[in-house]
């Protein structure tokens, strides 16, 4: 089976930081930055291991604010 | 295979909905509003239906949903959208008309005007968010709170003796011979939303082919009012009001 790549995107100024999509990503990827903060206070949410990445976008399925894109390429 | 590269020359698997505009939500974090929104315009978008959409806005925390999804809006008084809705269908039959309410707004305040539209067979449909509680004001006891459920206005819990029985809208609704398709959702994990996505779909359809009054209840959280996180929120909707409002499409008589 070709294993496929994905890609987060997060508009970080529009997050808010629930954390539903690091709670609902199957892979781990992503993760709400532990320090830094957007110009609205919310700690926000960011790829970490974009490696495991696999483009399923339950993130941005889950994402109450509709901040998050993804991409997905098949490996050739 | 780089990040970058997946960006450039990737196939985009989710976006946020065009109809959805950039105007940031007022919305708390984590609340479900926002993705019964995205359903709403991803529905609306993949039925061609943009310029040909009215809603109806209700008084509660979704007051300002025409902020957010660009169709044509009106504003209710507080638990009058059904009226209204139905007031528009009737003068403009070939458009999409659909409310948008809260518990507050369409349990409480507006349960006439609810009961009589769908009663009459208006073909609206009404997209009903229950979160068993007043989330707009503060967290007070709503018609819809569990018996036991601890707000500010019942501090001790929701007791019969002092404060009756939940409503249970939806199933009110099915009852009537006026409804078409009343169903029961929530939005908590991705298979759900699909599923609630594939309700609200099936529920404007019935409402353009003319067939009746549709309901579409969301079990949804506050987790503002409810002092939880967005995610223990979900769990505590999971463990108690599901059991007490359970999912599931409660009449659906547009199959004929």
């Amino acid at each position: 089976m070709a294993k496929m790549h994905g890609a987060v995107v997060v508009d970080v100024e529009r997050c808010k930081g629930c954390n539903l999509c690091v709670a609902a990503c199957p892979q781990k990827v992503l993760e709400l930055t532990p320090k830094t903060v957007n110009t609205k206070g919310y700690h926000y949410s960011q790829p970490v291991k974009e490696e495991l990445c696999i483009g399923c976008a339950s993130c941005a399925i889950v994402c109450p604010d509709g901040c998050i894109t993804v991409y997905r390429k098949k490996e050739e | 295979m780089t990040r970058e590269e997946i960006i450039k020359t990737g196939d985009v698997v989710y976006r946020k909905p065009e109809l959805l505009n950039d105007t940031p939500m007022h919305y708390c974090p984590g609340c479900p509003h926002g993705v019964v929104h995205k359903l709403v315009a991803e529905v609306i978008d993949e039925m061609g239906m943009r310029d040909k959409t009215i809603a109806v806005s209700p008084v509660g925390c979704s007051v300002f949903a025409y902020r957010y999804i660009d169709v044509d809006w009106e504003e209710a008084a507080h638990g009058r959208a059904p009226a209204l809705a139905s007031a528009i269908k009737r003068l403009w039959p070939d458009r999409l008309v659909f409310t948008y309410q809260g518990d507050g707004d369409l349990a409480c305040i507006g349960t006439a005007e609810t009961i009589h539209a769908l009663n009459r067979s208006e073909n609206i449909t009404i997209i009903f968010i229950n979160n068993a509680i007043y989330g707009m004001t503060g967290g007070q006891m709503a018609p819809t709170t569990l018996l036991g459920q601890k707000t500010v206005t019942c501090p001790y819990g929701r007791e019969v003796a002092l404060h009756g029985y939940p409503l249970k809208i939806a199933d009110i609704a099915a009852i009537l011979p006026g409804t078409c398709y009343v169903t029961r959702q929530t939005v908590d994990t991705v298979p759900a939303i699909r599923k609630a996505k594939a309700a609200i779909r099936k529920a404007f359809d019935y409402s353009m082919q003319g067939k009746g009054s549709n309901l579409v209840e969301i079990v949804s959280t506050c987790n503002s009012g409810w002092k939880l996180s967005p995610e223990k929120s979900f769990e505590w909707m999971r463990e108690n009001m599901v059991p007490f409002y359970p999912l599931g499409d409660l009449k659906d008589t547009g199959k004929e």
